[in-house]
Formats: structure tokens, sequence, C-alpha cells
């Protein structure tokens, strides 16, 4: 049984044939599209690794069918960075030192995207830590990962209201 | 901190060299790589033809398996191979022979044996990750079950011979029964530690690729060389012929410092088969054959004096380990070497369960043994009306209790000022259920001190200055996080005297110098080493031939008289007469120069000195008094770890350390189904680690301490110790809030209700 679907990820519009029903979004990103940045930690949505944006919002991508995400559009953490100009959260990533091994990284980074775009958590260490929460770092890069947060939602409330 | 560090380099000697990369707080080198997904992990690769590996797992604890329905799964779409043990391809040495230093007996489908729930007991490949997972799922395995030995308190106890990696079990000094009747006081306590899995967030992975007689693997190591030598003597093969990749570690924290079973399986099948196959571990899978830190039981007893002065000290430890394996957990010896005492026994038990080995896990056997340490020094504390502070201070070890032999250096003292003034210790009440924040919530405050060794293992490294003043530096390290690939690179830079940015490093790959293993905390000092040594190797022969050259403004210096730095060689008294590399080498007429280096301690310095970090930590916690929930909301970690390379990579791995004595005192451990023999949490769901939320401020401070002895970079590490302490640290802290004591980790809420 072959499914033909479209996605647009990272802003390319694919055609996908799904020979395979059970395929997860993770899976189809890691091994039929080839973005490996994407990682897999557990594979039953407790670790975060595999965070994406789907249509803005942030999901497990490996809780998620493929097949049921016909016409969405998702970014993953190749999507962000403009040729070599990192997104600011990548940027504070590195600056701060909010990961070790980087296993977890992209998916904490997604997280982190969202967070801020969700606009809930502002400046407050308190409710950073609670929105990144589903996003194990074993390393417990912890305190670098809540510092670069908040200094990427600083650096992109300044962008905004210099383009305002 | 002076950047100075007196350097004899290569045969010549004698120069004094500026470092100025090492000491700085750079960030990753690997950070682009890692925050836009191109790092590629080792499941990660997607070679041509590529073929997915899932293993079935044992679903009972002991026992055989008697059917598998392979029929079934070789019908199902896509599969292309079902490997059992009937039809598993030989390899060249059993899976119960151990091979190299680390060897242990593994699982790979040997038999039809089963020995412990999750072991691997069939090998299903197909054309797709989902049609392998199908096809295992099929295999719908039935067993001659027995039952499972699996109540650690049920099973008996006898001597182990060895612990760890083959450490002596027991050790003594002085007369501990005199020690012990000369007491004022003794305090007596047993202590219950859990298995704990490392679960480093990168599953184990292998791509397994054949290319006629070579073989390429990417897996994630530890010890990228030696890891090399064991897979190809299970393959019978020269180990030129063999690749190991290991660019990128999803963390291990001990677990992949070795091969394991299904890693064998894959190569045999990707050989078989004449395409690559990948496998990478399920979460669940995690619990099975990669290892794990034992459980453990201890007793330890303290004999003070009227002054709260240690008369003895015994540590007496029961390790659980495999039915079938001998690795045990070496938690006594974490009391050898850090309070003063006359007289002191340690002992192990080994106590066997059908589980998986056990092996080394972050600090292993100190982490265990610290976590009852630290218990028992503040319970006796409190018993002497003393601060635990002022009860450590009286205990202070002036030389290493275990040999007699000065340290070669130790800021502990130090570290429990600076700790002490930055946590705000001073006026802790001495009563436990003291205080109370203004939400309520009871309040304590605990500390507890951190010990871990500084080894060194044995490196090599090749280091290349070439005509344009850039080099090249080559050493198989791993950096699993840690940062090797940035603060090796910082310390090659100043061996080589240039700026860290004209540095190219290879790493990560088994056709390069031998590096050692990533573990016991001693990466940096000996791949370290041995890259400073292979930098300053190559200056000193571009000295040679600067100082030989009359038309050099070095000519006659002699190589003692010369420093080497920004890509210069100067007079040592007048850094203003020099040249740089690139004006020699051309003169010279050569394209590049090339230096080697070991790293490696020698026999005299290791046995005449002992050599240890220290640190001192401090741990507030928050408990609410009518549901038993504990939160760390404060910890402070003061560390002496010999000269700080990148303070910042430093400070990370130091805070991540402290951050797993949060998991283990508050969080982690597997249970396993006294029915079945099964871990019932093998998951990330059941199985807790510390998550953002559980870590509002942890801090790592780094005293600085010179030490001329452990090695010629005067490093340490600081990879493991920050768990020492700190689970001591934090269960002293409950217990001041609550005053209730609890001796069995992890706390849970329910031990301080009711």
């Amino acid at each position: 049984m072959t499914l033909s679907i479209t996605m647009t990820v990272n802003g390319d519009r694919l055609a996908l044939t799904l020979d395979d029903p059970r395929t997860t979004l993770l899976d189809l990103l890691r091994d039929r599209v080839g973005l490996t940045g994407t990682k897999k930690g557990c594979d039953r949505g407790q670790c975060g690794a595999c965070t994406v944006l789907v249509d803005g919002r942030r999901i497990n991508s490996c809780l998620a069918l493929a097949a049921a995400h016909d016409g969405s559009d998702i970014t993953t953490v190749e999507g962000l960075a403009q040729g070599d100009d990192l997104h600011p959260v990548q940027a504070a990533f590195i600056a701060q030192d909010g990961f070790q091994c980087g296993y977890c990284t992209p998916g904490q980074i997604m997280s982190a995207v969202a967070l801020i775009a969700e606009g809930e958590a502002g400046d407050d260490p308190e409710r950073i830590r609670e929105g990144m929460s589903g996003n194990i770092c074993r390393c417990a890069a912890y305190a670098g990962i809540t510092d670069a947060v908040r200094e990427a939602t600083r650096r992109m409330q300044q962008d905004e209201r210099r383009s305002a | 901190m002076s950047d100075v560090i007196p350097m004899p380099v290569g045969p010549a000697g004698g120069h004094v060299r500026l470092g100025s990369n090492a000491g700085q707080s750079m960030t990753r080198r690997d950070g682009i790589a890692k925050v836009t997904g191109t790092a590629t992990y080792a499941a990660d690769n997607r070679p041509d033809r590529l073929l997915h590996a899932v293993y079935a797992s044992a679903s009972i604890a002991r026992g055989r398996v008697t059917f598998l329905d392979t029929a079934a799964a070789e019908a199902h779409p896509g599969v292309v191979m079902v490997m059992t043990p009937a039809n598993r391809p030989p390899l060249a040495i059993h899976p119960d022979e151990k091979v190299g230093m680390f060897g242990q007996k593994i699982e790979a489908l040997q038999d039809d044996g089963v020995r412990y729930a999750g072991q691997p007991i069939a090998l299903v490949v197909a054309e797709t990750l989902e049609a392998a997972a199908e096809g295992a799922r099929l295999l719908a395995p039935r067993y001659e079950a027995l039952p499972p030995r699996i109540d650690i308190d049920a099973q008996p106890r006898f001597e182990a011979e060895t612990v760890g990696f083959g450490f002596p079990a027991a050790h003594a000094v002085g007369d501990l029964e005199a020690g012990l009747a000369a007491a004022a006081r003794v305090v007596e306590r047993d202590y219950v530690t859990p298995a704990q899995y490392h679960n480093a967030l990168e599953p184990h992975a292998i791509v397994a690729e054949w290319q006629g007689d070579r073989l390429i693997i990417d897996t994630p190591n530890q010890a990228i060389v030696m890891m090399r030598g064991v897979f190809a003597a299970y393959f019978d093969m020269p180990e030129e012929n063999l690749l190991l990749r290991s660019p990128y570690l999803g963390g291990g924290f001990g677990s992949k410092a070795a091969v394991w079973g299904p890693q064998l399986l894959v190569i045999l099948a990707a050989k078989a088969l004449g395409r690559p196959v990948k496998l990478a571990l399920r979460r669940d899978q995690m619990f099975g054959p990669v290892s794990h830190r034992g459980a453990t039981r201890q007793k330890l007893r303290l004999g003070l004096d009227a002054e709260g002065r240690l008369t003895a000290l015994e540590h007496r430890a029961a390790a659980v380990g495999s039915s079938f394996e001998n690795f045990f957990e070496p938690a006594g010896r974490a009391s050898e070497n850090l309070y003063a005492t006359p007289a002191m026994a340690m002992s192990h038990e080994g106590i066997r369960i059908d589980t998986g080995t056990p092996g080394a896990m972050r600090a292993p056997g100190e982490a265990s043994g610290s976590a009852a340490l630290e218990s028992v020094m503040d319970e006796a504390a409190f018993e002497l009306g003393l601060d635990p502070l002022e009860f450590r201070l009286r205990n202070y070890a002036e030389t290493d209790p275990a040999t007699g032999n000065p340290f070669s250096s130790k800021a502990l003292r130090e570290c429990y000022a600076q700790g002490a003034a930055r946590f705000g210790w001073a006026g802790r009440p001495l009563q436990p259920r003291q205080m109370r924040d203004a939400a309520g919530l009871l309040t304590g405050w605990g500390m507890g001190t951190a010990i871990f060794p500084a080894p060194m293992f044995q490196a090599t490294a090749r280091a290349v200055l070439r005509a344009d003043g850039s080099a090249v530096v080559e050493t198989a390290a791993a950096d699993m996080g840690q940062g090797a690939w940035t603060s090796l690179a910082q310390i090659a830079a100043d061996g080589l005297g240039i700026d860290v940015s004209r540095l190219e490093f290879r790493s990560g790959s088994s056709d390069l110098p031998d590096a050692g293993v990533a573990g016991g905390s001693g990466h940096t000092a000996t791949a370290g080493s041995a890259l400073f040594n292979a930098g300053a190797d190559a200056v000193a022969k571009l000295a040679e031939l600067a100082t030989k050259d009359p038309a050099s403004p070095l000519f006659g210096a002699g190589n003692a008289a010369v420093v080497a730095r920004d890509g210069r060689l100067m007079l040592a008294d007048d850094e203003s007469r020099g040249e740089a590399y690139e004006d020699i080498l051309a003169r010279a007429g050569l394209d590049l120069i090339e230096g080697h280096g070991k790293g490696v301690r020698g026999e005299a310095e290791a046995q005449s000195r002992a050599m240890f970090s220290h640190g001192a930590v401090f741990a507030e916690v928050k408990v609410d008094p009518d549901l038993g929930q504990v939160r760390v909301s404060r910890l402070v970690g003061a560390f002496a770890a010999g000269r700080i390379i990148n303070p910042k990579l430093a400070d990370s791995q130091l805070k991540g350390g402290m951050i797993w004595g949060i998991g283990f005192a508050l969080q982690e451990e597997a249970i396993h189904d006294p029915r079945t023999g099964r871990p019932v949490n093998a998951d990330l769901a059941g199985y807790h680690v510390p998550v953002n939320a559980d870590v509002p401020h942890v801090e790592a401070i780094t005293v600085h301490e010179d030490d001329p002895f452990v090695n010629t970079l005067g490093v340490k590490g600081v990879g493991e110790i920050g768990i020492t302490g700190t689970v001591g640290a934090i269960a002293n802290a409950v217990w001041h809030a609550t005053g209730v004591r609890v001796r069995r980790f992890p706390i849970h809420p329910e031990d301080l209700i009711g």
C-alpha cells in the first residue's frame, strides 16, 4: 500500500510517496527526506529529542504518523539558520554552552523556538525551565539551556523593536 | 591564574612557553555542527543500500528460548534475514570469553539460554525499520522459564575476588578493631543504593559496512583505537582493515567504552547480506545488554574519639552483579582516600541476580560509596553536636590515609571555605526541621565532600606544522560531550605555540594515533599530554633548525633559551628577537615538520604521590511537609581539579555531574518485577532523570590549584567528581529539612511523610 502526501519541510514543498503507512514523521524526516538533524532518543514521546515544529507548534515527531501530516508545514533544526547566519536561539545555545554531547540539542532548540513564540515564559527562568522540561538533557546542560533561552528571547525582542 | 607552564619539550628539552589558548573560555568548536543538526552521530549515517536491524529481547530473566516463529518473521514483506542461535554465523572468539582490558562476557546469540530480561534472542534485518520491527514482533518467542533470582536481599553473598575492573576487593590500614575499641563513640549505619542505567540520550547504535575484507563501522565509542582491536579480534581480522568512526557520541557515561553483543550481530549480518546494516537500540533495550550501575548494600562504621576525630573507618559493601560475570561496584573504595584515620578497612561482597552485567557508570564506585560515606559523616557530626563542615575539617587528611603518601596537590580546605561562603553556610542550625521558607516549605541545608582520582592512561598523538604556519594534530580522542574537540585543541595549540584558530584537529576515528579511553576523568590529562608533547616535539625540531642556522636571528641561542608563541620562536629574555615558523621552514626548504608525543604517567610519580581532585558541595532543599516532595533549590559546589583548560566547558561538566547527583539522590532507580525479573520502568517516563525544572540553581566554583606532579599540564579532570559529594549533600539537606534520615536511595516522598 502506498500513500502520496505533500509536505512543506523547511520551506521546500515535497511530494512524498509513503510505501509504509506505519512510518512516523520522525523516521520519514530522517530516513526518507534525509534530514537527520532531528534525533530519536526514545521513540515514545518521553525525551523530546525529536521535537519539530508542525504548523508552528512543537510536537514530538516520533509520536506523529507521517501519513497524518499530509499538507503540514514542518520546520526542523536544519531550517532555522539563514545560510551562515544562525537563528538567535542557535547562537545563544553556543554562547551559553546550552549543550554537551549535542544529541538532545536539535530538540531543545526547536522547543525553545516554539516556547519563545508561544510568549508564555518571557524572561522568567522558572517558567522557561518548566516550558523546557519536555526535553531531557542527560548531560544536564540545563543551566546553559535556560540562559540561552533568556538570551535569545531578549535578542529577538530587540530585533523586533528595531524592525518595528 | 597564571598561564605559564614550565615544559620540557622533546629530547632537546627546556622550553618555557606561555599558554595563550589553554585557560580560555572558548565556545565549542563543534558548536555550529551541533546547533544546526549537521553533526553526524552513528545512526545518522545512511550509506546506499542500507538495511535496518531490530533485535528481539527476552521477556524472561532466566531459562531458555524454546521456539521462535522465524517463518512468520521471514514471511513479512521487507524482511531479508532472521538471525537466531541456530543460524548465527561464527565469531572468532566466543562471546563468553573476555577480550581486552574492559572485556566482559557478552550476549551474541551463542546459544538458546536466557540469563537476563532484555537479552538479545534474535536479530531481524529488513529493507525498512518498520518491517524489521514488525518482523521482530512476529517472532513471538516461547520459553522454558526458571524462577528469576531478582530479590537482592534473598540471594547469598560471597567474598568478591576483585571489584570494578580488577581492583582488590579488600584493603586495610592499621588495626580496625583497636581503633574501634579506642573510640569514645561508634556510629554504625547501613545504606542502600539501587540499580541505575546510563541512559545516554543517544541509544547505542551501529552502521556496519563491509568493503571486501575491509570493515567500516560507525558506532559511538569512548575508546576508539582500543575497541577497534576488540572488534577486530571477534572477526579475526587485521586491525588496519577495520575503520571505527565515532566523531560524535550522544553521551557515553561509561557504557560506550565497550563492545556489546548486538554490534557483533549487525557486523555479521552485514557480511552475510553483502549490504550495510544499521541498528539503533530502542530505549527499553538500553536497560539490558549495555551495562548499568549495580545496586549496593553498604555498612559503614566510624570510630570517634571525644573530640570527633576518627579512630577507625570501616566500609563494607555488598555489590550486585550478574549471574555470569564479575563486575562489582567498588563502592568501598570511595572511603579510602578522604578522611584521616589511623585504621581503616574496606571490603566487598558480591551478590548475583539475573540481570545484565553492571559496568562503569559515571564515577563507578565513588558515586555509590560517597553517597553512603557522606551520609554517615553527617549522622556522626549530629551525634557529636558538631557542624558537619567543622567535623570534616577535624578529620582533614594531610596525607593519603590509604598509603601515607603526600597528595600531589589538595586545595580541599579552600573548596570548603569558598563553597561555604558562596552558599552562606554560616549560621546553619545544628538541629533539623528548624527552617521554613515563606511558602511554608521545610528547608534544609546539607553538605558533602567530593573526591575523585586523577588518573592517566596511555595516549599518542601526531602534530604537523605546515609551511604556512598552520598545523594539524591527530589523535583518536572521543568527545562525548565533555568538550574534547575544544579543550584538547587548546592544549595542542599551546604545544605548538600557535593560536588555536590556526589548528586543524583530527579526531574521533580509529585510523589516528591512540588517544586512550575517554573515561575515568583522565582523557584531558592523557590525550592532552600526548598532544602537547607532540606539538612541543615539532617545535623543538623547529628550534633546532633555527638556532643552528646562521641566517636566523636565533642563531646560537640554544634550544633552552627559546620560547614559542603565536607562531613565532623568540629569545626567552628578548622577545623582540625571533622569527615566524613560516620563515624557518621556508629557509630550510621544508613543507612541514612533524612531531610525536605520548601521554603517560611515570611509574615513580604514580607510586610516590596520591593524585585526586577534591571538592565541597552544599545543597539546599525544600520539602513539602504534607506531600514529601523534595526540590533541590540550590546547589553550590567548589572544586579543585588542577589546571582548568576551558573554564566554560569545565563548568558545564561539573554542573552536569552535580545534577547527576540530584538524579541519584532523588530520582534514578530501575525497579524489577519480582515475578518476571523484568525492569518495569525501562523507559524515560518511568526511569526518572533530572529535567530542567528539577534544577533551579546550580553553581560550580573552580578553586585554583597548581599541581606540578600529576602531569606536565597540571591537569586532573572534572568529568565525574561532580556526582560525588552531591548525593550525600542532598540527603543530608533532606534530613536537615525534615528530621527524617533516609538511608535508601533514591529518597522517595513517602519516606518523608506519615
